[in-house]
C-alpha cells in the first residue's frame, strides 16, 4: 500500500511572487515536482530561477503564495521543511575558523545531529574527494574543491530534497563528470534532484522533468521528451559537392547555421523533403549527403527564450 | 522555546571556540589596553574623583574598568561574528538549517556573554595583584555580569544585522558604544558631576550595569543596586524581544 508521504509531491509550489522594488522576479508561478524525479530549472539570466530556489531554500521570503517541502510549509513549519532540503548555493562561501570536517559537523549539529552522523560526514568526504583536505580550512581550498564542500554541506543531514544552483559553473570537466556521477548515485537512492544549470546538454543527459523560466514566468513544464517532441521545427544537415555551393534564395532563409559545405536548415516539422531535393537539383546544387538532426534542448530553450523566434 | 538543544549547542560551542581560536585578539588585547587603563588613570586621575571617602581612586576604578572591557567585549563578539558571517557568505549556512530565530539570537548572545566573562575575570584576577580588592555582593556581581553581557551581546547582534559592511559597524561601535560606555560612571561618581551631566548619565542604561557591578564589588553605589537590576534587566528584555522579532521577520537576513 502508498504510504501518503510517497504521493507528496517533493516541492509544490502555489502562486509564489516576489518582487524587489520595481523589479518582479516572480509573477505567481505554479509549479509541482515529483518526488524521485531529477527535475532542471532552466531559463536565461534574470528569469527568476535563483530567486525560486532561495524562496524554497527559506533564504527568500515570497511576497504571496506558499511553497511546501513534502507537506512541509517553508514560512509555517520551516523546521521540519528544512531538514527535507539541502541547497548547494550558486555563490561560494568561505569560513576562516573551522577546518572542513568540523565545519561538517557542525552543520549537522544545527540539525540536531550529533556523533551518530560522523560516519556518513565522513563517507562524503571520501565520496567528494575531500578526504585529504578534511583539516583545511576554506580558503586555501580551489574554486572546485569549496564547490564540493558547498555539496558536502547541503547533504550533512541527508535531506530528502537537494537542489544545487548552478553546481558546475566554472568547474572543470572532469570534476563536472563525477560530481554528476555522484548525484547520479544519489538520485538512484531515491533524492530527488533540482537542478538549474546553463550547461542545457548536462539537463539533456541528466533530467528527466524541465521547467523553463522567463522573466519570472513558467513557460513550460514537461518531460524532457515531450519538450523535445514539442519542438515545432526540425532540422536537416545538407552537403553539397561541386556544381553550385551556395543554397538558393527560398532555402537560405531557413539557413540555421553553415560550416564548410554543410548548412543545417530549419524546418517546419512535416516539411516534404522531396520538394527541397527537387528545388537543389533545379538550381543546380549536387547534393552528396543529407541527414535529420535531432531538436536538441538548446534548440528548444532558445526557441522558447528568445522572443525575436517566437 | 529552544526546541533543537543540540543545534543550540552546536551554535553556542561554535561561537566561544570561533573567538578563542584568535584569543591573543580577543581574550589578551582587551586584557592589556584595561590594565593600561587601570594604570594611567590610576596615576592622573585625583583621589576624590572616586566620591566615596572610604575607597582608594584605583579601587573605585578597578569594577567599572572591567565592567567595561565586559561590556565592550560582549558587543564586539555577536557584532564581528555576524558581520564576518555576512562578507563570507556563511550566514546562509545558518539560515538553512531548522534553527529558530529565537535559537540563533540565544547562542550568539551565549558566546557573547562566556568572552564577555572571561575578559572579565582576567582582568580582575591580574589586577588584583597591585590593586587591593575584595568582592562585597558576590551575587550581585554575578548578575550584573552576566545581564550586562547579554545586553550587549544582544545589542552587538542587532548591529551586526544591521551593518552590510565593516565600516557600518565601526560606525556603531564609534559612536554608539563607545560615548555611552565613556559616560557610564567607569571613571567617576556621579555625583561629583554637575546637575545636567547628572541627567544625561541617569538616562544611559550602561550607567545603571556599571553601577550595579561597582555595588557588587565594593559594596557602594550611586543609586539602589534594585534600580540598576531592573534597568538593566528591562533593557534586556526590549532588545531581546525586539531582536528576535526582527530575525523572525527576515530583517537584513532573509532578502
Amino acid at each position: 500500500m502508498m504510504n501518503t508521504i510517497d504521493v507528496l509531491p517533493a516541492i509544490e509550489i502555489c502562486d509564489v511572487a516576489k518582487s524587489y522594488r520595481s523589479v518582479v522576479a516572480l509573477k505567481s508561478v505554479k509549479l509541482s515536482i515529483p518526488q524521485g524525479s531529477f527535475f532542471a530549472l532552466l531559463g536565461p539570466n534574470g528569469a527568476g530561477k535563483s530567486t525560486l530556489i532561495s524562496i524554497i531554500a527559506g533564504l527568500v521570503k515570497a511576497d504571496s503564495g506558499k511553497v511546501r517541502i513534502l507537506g512541509h510549509d517553508v514560512v509555517n513549519d520551516y523546521a521540519l521543511a528544512r531538514r527535507m532540503i539541502g541547497l548547494v548555493p550558486q555563490e561560494l562561501i568561505d569560513e576562516p575558523f573551522f577546518a572542513i570536517q568540523d565545519l561538517l559537523r557542525i552543520q549537522a549539529g544545527y540539525f540536531g545531529l550529533g556523533q551518530e552522523q560522523w560516519p556518513w560526514i565522513d563517507e562524503l568526504l571520501h565520496n567528494l574527494g575531500l578526504w585529504d583536505k578534511r583539516k583545511e580550512t576554506m580558503p586555501s581550498l580551489s574554486g572546485g574543491m569549496k564547490r564540493r564542500v558547498l555539496i558536502a554541506l547541503a547533504l550533512v543531514h541527508q535531506p530528502k530534497v537537494l537542489v544545487l544552483d548552478e553546481p558546475t559553473a566554472g568547474v572543470d570537466i572532469e570534476l563536472r563528470l563525477g560530481l554528476w556521477s555522484f548525484i547520479r548515485q544519489l538520485h538512484a537512492q531515491g533524492m530527488t534532484i533540482i537542478l538549474t544549470t546553463h550547461y542545457l546538454e548536462e539537463a539533456e543527459q541528466l533530467c528527466e522533468q524541465i521547467a523553463i523560466l522567463r522573466e519570472g514566468e513558467l513557460l513550460a513544464l514537461s518531460s524532457t521528451q515531450d519538450l523535445l517532441d514539442s519542438h515545432p521545427w526540425e532540422y536537416v544537415e545538407l552537403s553539397l559537392q561541386g556544381g553550385r555551393t551556395e543554397l538558393p534564395m527560398s532555402l537560405q532563409e531557413k539557413l540555421h547555421r553553415q560550416q564548410g559545405n554543410k548548412w543545417v536548415l530549419r524546418l517546419p516539422r512535416g516539411f516534404v523533403r522531396a520538394d527541397m531535393v527537387a528545388e537543389l537539383q533545379q538550381a543546380g546544387c549536387l547534393l552528396s549527403e543529407m541527414r535529420s538532426i535531432e531538436a536538441s534542448l538548446e534548440d528548444v530553450f532558445r526557441a522558447m527564450t528568445s522572443k525575436d523566434l517566437l | 522555546m529552544i526546541a533543537n538543544y543540540r543545534g543550540f549547542m552546536t551554535l553556542c560551542r561554535k561561537e566561544v571556540q570561533r573567538f578563542l581560536s584568535v584569543s591573543v585578539q580577543t581574550v589578551f588585547a582587551p586584557l592589556v589596553s584595561t590594565l593600561l587603563y587601570l594604570l594611567i588613570f590610576g596615576q592622573v586621575m585625583p583621589e576624590g574623583a572616586s566620591g566615596f571617602d572610604a575607597l582608594s581612586y584605583h579601587q573605585f576604578l578597578l569594577p567599572g574598568l572591567i565592567m567595561m572591557a565586559m561590556l565592550q567585549n560582549a558587543f564586539s563578539n555577536s557584532s564581528s561574528s555576524l558581520i564576518q558571517s555576512k562578507m563570507y557568505r556563511n550566514l546562509d549556512l545558518l539560515l538553512l538549517s531548522p534553527l529558530s530565530p529565537l535559537t540563533i539570537f540565544s547562542a550568539f548572545v551565549v558566546g557573547a556573554v562566556v568572552r564577555g566573562l572571561m575578559v572579565g575575570l582576567a582582568i580582575g584576577i591580574v589586577a588584583s595583584f597591585w590593586v587591593p580588592i575584595s568582592v562585597a555582593h558576590f551575587t550581585w556581581v554575578l548578575v550584573f555580569a552576566v545581564l550586562t553581557t547579554m545586553v550587549l551581546g544582544a545589542l552587538g547582534f542587532v548591529a551586526g544585522l544591521w551593518a552590510d559592511k565593516f565600516d557600518k559597524l565601526a560606525a556603531f561601535q564609534n559612536f554608539v558604544i563607545l560615548p555611552l560606555t565613556f559616560l557610564s560612571g567607569v571613571f567617576y561618581s556621579v555625583a561629583i558631576l554637575p546637575p545636567i551631566w547628572q541627567v544625561a548619565t541617569w538616562l544611559n542604561p550602561f550607567f545603571y550595569m556599571v553601577d550595579g557591578f561597582r555595588y557588587g564589588v565594593l559594596g557602594v553605589s550611586d543609586v539602589s543596586p534594585w534600580l540598576s537590576l531592573a534597568v538593566t534587566f528591562g533593557f534586556m528584555l526590549v532588545l531581546s524581544l525586539v531582536t528576535v522579532t526582527l530575525l523572525a521577520k527576515g530583517w537584513k537576513t532573509r532578502r
